[in-house]
């Protein structure tokens, strides 16, 4: 049971991965037809991409990297989620502190 | 007394031995996870400097002037084509098919290969142009950020090679799946960064 359990943990099933494919073309396609046609404004654009590749990200955990919170996986998960925590952190600080620090020296 | 430690160590080495095999590979599996996660830290750093530099351009040209989405958007499927050819590669392995598995291997290469020659063939047209990575703090950034994502893939095809080669000559034992299931990770892994690099690199950057 618990080896059965582990086994599809660890390389998943064709059905999942044209799952995941197939959501990742999706995913990929809108924000590149939005951007290559100008469909729409700029300010719509932006969020939707950003929006859409936070969404291919965890297609692809899920899908690809067979990220869950079953017994075998969780540990995986969990270390993904506090690296995103830091990642976050380090990112979206540094952008703040800068362009802060930008705008107050203008 | 060094001798009756050592002792003890390799009764218990001995000990353990027996469901060490098992035990040990998804260990590696997981210490690998880790590091994919630290090599995360590494490429948000750099996600960070390119966020802070790309508007300092220098008075040349800006993302807008110089990226071509066609050619990414062309990158980015090759990329995705070979997730998924990389995923039928893990289930032929696991199914202990091994012709399966190593032309999955080639078919994720050469996907991969692709990627790489279209990123080659655009920083190659681009220094051409006098628009390198030291004509800018954009550009230094941009090479930076999208050279070390190209860097992490021509790893992952030579780790491929390797990997193929082993497979070969010793078939699919049990070390050669944990390092197949390491690489697998691997791959999908800078898939993900792709995400992010043609997100805020190309599409923001071509708005």
């Amino acid at each position: 049971m618990s080896d059965h359990s582990s086994e599809a943990h660890s390389h998943g099933s064709v059905k999942s991965y044209l799952v995941g494919f197939i959501w990742s073309v999706i995913l990929t396609g809108i924000p590149f037809w939005m951007v290559m046609t100008e469909a729409f404004d700029k300010g719509p654009t932006y969020i939707t991409i950003v929006l859409l590749a936070i969404v291919q990200i965890f297609v692809h955990l899920k899908y690809f990297l067979h990220l869950d919170f079953s017994e075998q996986g969780k540990l995986d998960t969990y270390s993904f989620i506090f690296s995103a925590v830091i990642i976050v952190m380090v990112v979206a600080l540094s952008v703040w502190i800068i362009y802060a620090s930008n705008a107050m020296m203008m | 007394m060094s001798t009756t430690h050592m002792n003890t160590h390799d009764a218990h080495e001995a000990g353990a031995h027996h469901d060490e095999h098992h035990d040990t590979g998804g260990n590696t599996v997981f210490g690998f996870w880790l590091y994919l996660m630290t090599d995360c830290l590494l490429f948000a750093s750099v996600f960070a400097t390119y966020a802070v530099l790309f508007m300092n351009t220098a008075g040349g040209v800006s993302g807008k002037d110089i990226f071509d989405l066609e050619l990414i958007l062309a990158g980015t499927a090759a990329l995705l084509v070979s997730s998924i050819t990389f995923g039928f590669a893990m289930i032929c392995a696991h199914n202990k098919n091994r012709s399966g598995t190593l032309m999955w291997l080639l078919a994720t290469f050469i996907f991969g290969g692709v990627f790489i020659a279209l990123e080659i063939y655009e920083f190659q047209h681009l220094i051409h142009n006098g628009n390198g990575p030291q004509a800018s703090a954009f550009l230094s950034a941009f090479f930076s950020l999208v050279g070390l994502h190209g860097l992490h893939v021509t790893a992952g095809l030579i780790w491929m090679v390797i990997l193929a080669v082993e497979i070969m000559m010793t078939g699919l034992t049990g070390r050669s799946l944990t390092r197949l299931a390491c690489l697998s990770l691997f791959w999908h892994f800078l898939d993900i960064i792709w995400i992010c690099v043609f997100t805020v690199v190309y599409l923001m950057g071509a708005i």
